[in-house]
């Protein structure tokens, strides 16, 4: 019954302060949201653009680049995940780390791969024409933009339905069976209602991550909002500040789905019952070229054009373009310092959102902890590209802070923070919850005072939650893109934004460097993923 | 199923059996000092209210357990005296100092050990560093030899190196014990302490608890749903529903004579056989039942109504001739040594009785049922009682 902590007024003052805390912490996260709206009344007098005709072009492709990498996910990566969690499929383990990893590798360096290969004076042109073969199909636009993002965000749908299935009563399936059901009318009429929830979920990620996504559109020259607000940042203000509330009310709106989506999973008595594995057969081999040809495209080919570029590279460098051992310092530093005030900074919205609804809260502290809670996830819900560009707007209003710059290396360390805050309260809320509050009760009654029971008992066993947190928030915020392109001092170089103008300016080889480590700091983020997060893959 | 009996009739046995009653265990702690006394404590939820103005005294060295069925405030009774909630209503003294109502002293200023359901104990620190953990006070030597005599007493003087994960179930509520037994409480509590070991461990458990508990000389209130438990180790027994205490005394007492229909259906299974107050006897449906065995019948009863509480081993069944039988077998349940019957008087009321499967009827038998108690047998009033 009672579990609830309700000990005494002083107790009663500190979930109060903590709470405050939490709620300053949300409060600013939610800043960029706060300009964008401020920006968007003062734009009020250009609103017929947001009727205009390029208007309308530009969520009509977005439209169908969400849509396009959603439904190929979906069709990717449903049917990985039951070869790996259903079928006898030989190296099972070893598939489902692979087709995971893709993705924490950024999508634009997938990009930058597919564009070189591809594009009309690229190698496979060249080696192609001898044979009679006058063009390629364009990498550019749409289909090229699909194809690239779809490689990089089928695993969210791979690895929710992977967990769905996991947890699936086989026997539910067997049930069916010996009711005259085939294999496949068992799978549409038994595990497909019961799975439908996670691949939703996952399907809901990929569109979110496709519309948020800058860096390939940008590359594959397709007009998606976040590449157009990027460029009209330059020149129109109001444009941009248009196209970024659109797009933030669409990822709300995704999100918003998302959580409902995410809930109504149905459980089944007795989750996790296993039968025998569906046996492939003469399918067997078939089944492993295809989990092989996937990663195939997302990892191997731009590990080769890498390799490639970074064999030529010593051939032709342009002196301004040579790697510099400083810009992995400025990504390091950068990135430990978000990664430290994010850590911090989950630690009392964590605390708030896993301790809420004690009895002896008011209505209005647990509707405020829920305030709280949503508000530190905003950052989910905004594009790098929103939060980089409603942040300069911001810097804009600061005068000669702005102009002489001093501003901008601490806003970007804010806008990583506003970003991938959700990674870090995420991780320690779950270490939060794996302490049960009896804890800190017996440590109570065994003659400590609050603060030190927090300190002897809670906190040593949420640290690594927390630790594992921050991390995650480092490997990401050292592939950001957006947000650092836009609001980097001038003369400011991390390895992104090097990798970027190298890139810009058609110097592959100086890209190699950098984006070789930046595959390394995805393969980091995918094994501190796997131990933050109790891992999928087994 | 003694509530459905009990339905529209009056539920508390009249308090002149208790004045007749021999309170032999309760005299051994009677003119003991008091440690914790509730008075009129009350908790609300929103709306519910979980504890309704209870009042109850626990002695220095006296084992209680708080018994009744899950819902009924036990817990919540547990975690006011450990200042883990606050109570709306009333005050809360624990060796005479009042530490709720008025004022509120935290759990760490109480001197109050729990040994709580799931143990609790910390994962991050070995099973020694957790007996330590409430010993701050004492220098290292002092504190290492406390937890080893401690380790000792709860019988693992080898695990103290251990982590939690690494010792059973069993284990991990030795080291629970110790560790709220190591900084000498005045009052120790345990929740549910029980129900998280298998049932074989769980017998032994108690034996085992109930020797560390008084070799340590403690005081302690227990929690369980398990009446069981609750008769096996407790020196009282405070029978708890729906926020109220029920009864509170001996487990004998609380057995033998329920105060309540409540208690009478809670602590093992009850039928009600009701009857007719004759000058020397009492008419009921398995004939007259001499006055001698009805514990208590006041005079002022005469010629009215009443229900007698009848055990399962109170009856017996037996094939008869028809003339002789007074009732038919309606249910049958085989539970190996015994087999329990469910047996419709003539009368209407429906009794269960239990016997040894050698002499056996068979279902929708009529049968000649008879009582065979040798004890004397509660009863409870249907109406008031006749003014004299």
């Amino acid at each position: 019954m009672a579990t609830a902590t309700e000990t005494g007024r002083a107790t009663g003052d500190r979930r109060l302060g903590v709470l405050l805390l939490a709620a300053a912490v949300a409060a600013a996260v939610t800043l960029p949201l706060v300009a964008l709206v401020l920006g968007a009344l003062d734009a009020g007098d250009s609103l017929d653009l947001l009727f205009a005709d390029t208007t309308l072009d530009i969520a009509f492709n977005s439209a169908a680049l969400a849509v396009g990498v959603t439904g190929f996910s979906v069709l990717l990566g449903v049917p990985l995940a039951y070869l790996t969690v259903r079928t006898d499929l030989p190296g099972k383990r070893w598939f489902s780390v692979l087709l995971a990893v893709p993705l924490v590798v950024p999508s634009y360096i997938g990009a930058f791969a597919f564009v070189y290969l591809f594009r009309p004076t690229g190698p496979l042109q060249a080696a192609l024409a001898p044979l009679g073969v006058d063009s390629l199909p364009s990498v550019y636009g749409l289909g090229g933009t699909v194809l690239v993002l779809t490689l990089y965000t089928y695993p969210y749908v791979f690895i929710t339905t992977r967990a769905a299935l996991k947890t699936l009563d086989t026997t539910l399936v067997d049930a069916a069976r010996t009711l005259r059901h085939t294999r496949w009318e068992a799978f549409r009429r038994v595990t497909l209602p019961q799975i439908r929830p996670a691949i939703g979920a996952g399907a809901l990620l990929v569109a979110l991550y496709a519309l948020s996504d800058f860096g390939t559109p940008q590359i594959m020259r397709f007009d998606a909002y976040t590449r157009v607000i990027y460029s009209a940042q330059q020149y129109d203000l109001d444009l941009a500040v248009l196209l970024s509330v659109q797009l933030v009310v669409v990822a709300f709106l995704i999100l918003a789905v998302e959580s409902r989506v995410r809930g109504s999973g149905v459980q089944s008595d007795h989750p996790g019952r296993k039968s025998a594995p569906l046996r492939l057969g003469r399918l067997k081999w078939p089944a492993v070229g295809v989990c092989l040809l996937v990663p195939l495209f997302a990892l191997a080919v731009p590990l080769g054009v890498l390799t490639l570029w970074l064999l030529e590279s010593q051939a032709r460098v342009a002196p301004s373009l040579a790697f510099r051992p400083v810009y992995a310092f400025n990504s390091a530093w950068l990135a430990l310092a978000a990664a430290f005030l994010a850590g911090l900074a989950a630690l009392p919205v964590a605390w708030v959102a896993s301790r809420r609804s004690a009895a002896s809260d008011s209505r209005a502290v647990n509707v405020l902890g829920t305030v709280v809670e949503r508000g530190s996830y905003v950052g989910y819900a905004l594009p790098g590209v929103v939060v980089g560009f409603a942040l300069v707007t911001l810097a804009a209003d600061t005068g000669d802070l702005y102009t002489s710059g001093v501003v901008y290396l601490p806003l970007l360390v804010f806008a990583y923070v506003v970003r991938f805050l959700p990674q870090a309260v995420g991780s320690t809320r779950a270490a939060f919850g794996q302490v049960s509050p009896a804890l800190e009760e017996a440590a109570r009654t065994l003659g400590d005072p609050p603060g030190r029971a927090f300190r002897r008992v809670t906190l040593p066993l949420v640290l690594p939650g927390v630790l594992g947190g921050a991390a995650l928030v480092f490997l990401t915020t050292m592939k950001e893109l957006p947000a650092t392109l836009l609001l980097r001092p001038a003369e400011f170089d991390t390895l992104v934004t090097h990798l970027w103008s190298a890139e810009k300016q058609g110097y592959y080889g100086q890209a190699a460097i950098p984006a070789l480590v930046l595959l390394l700091v995805s393969a980091l983020s995918l094994l501190v993923m796997v131990r933050v997060e109790g891992s999928d893959v087994e | 199923m003694s509530n459905d009996l009990a339905r529209g009739t009056t539920d508390t046995a009249p308090s002149d059996a208790d004045a007749a009653g021999e309170h032999v265990a309760d005299r051994r702690f009677a003119d003991r000092a008091a440690v914790l006394e509730l008075d009129g404590v009350t908790k609300r939820f929103g709306e519910t209210t979980v504890i309704d103005s209870l009042d109850l005294t626990v002695r220095e060295g006296e084992l209680v357990t708080l018994l009744g069925p899950s819902g009924c405030g036990k817990t919540t009774t547990l975690r006011l005296i450990a200042g883990l909630a606050r109570p709306d209503e009333g005050t809360v003294r624990l060796r005479d100092e009042t530490v709720a109502g008025g004022r509120f002293a935290p759990p760490e200023e109480r001197d109050v050990g729990v040994v709580f359901q799931e143990f609790a104990l910390f994962p991050h620190l070995t099973a020694a560093e957790n007996v330590g953990f409430g010993l701050r006070e004492l220098d290292d030597d002092d504190r290492e030899r406390r937890v080893a005599r401690l380790l000792e007493l709860v019988g693992l003087p080898e695990k103290g190196d251990a982590k939690p994960d690494e010792l059973s179930g069993g284990q991990q509520q030795r080291v629970a014990l110790a560790r709220s037994l190591a900084p000498e409480p005045d009052l120790l509590l345990l929740d549910e302490p029980f129900s998280n070991l298998d049932v074989d461990l769980r017998v032994e458990m108690r034996e085992e608890v109930r020797r560390i508990l008084k070799e340590a000389g403690v005081t302690a209130i227990s929690v369980t749903h398990d009446q069981e438990e609750a008769m096996s180790i407790s020196d009282r027994v405070a029978v708890m529903n729906d926020g109220h205490l029920e009864q509170f005394d001996t487990p004998e007492r609380v057995f033998e004579h329920p105060e309540s229909r409540f208690v009478a259906g809670f602590l093992g299974h009850a039928s009600f056989l009701s009857g007719d107050v004759a000058t020397d006897t009492v008419e009921t449906g398995v004939g007259p039942v001499s006055r001698d065995v009805v514990f208590g019948l006041a005079p002022e009863y005469d010629g009215t109504a009443i229900d007698v509480l009848v055990r399962p081993d109170d009856l017996r069944a037996t094939a008869a001739p028809d003339h002789e039988t007074n009732g038919e077998v309606v249910h049958r349940r085989y539970l190996g040594p015994t087999v329990l019957y469910r047996v419709e008087l003539d009368s209407g009321d429906t009794i269960a009785c239990m016997h040894n499967h050698a002499d056996e009827v068979g279902l929708d038998e009529r049968v000649r049922v008879e009582l065979t108690a040798d004890h004397e047998l509660a009863w409870f009033p249907r109406g008031e009682p006749r003014a004299l």
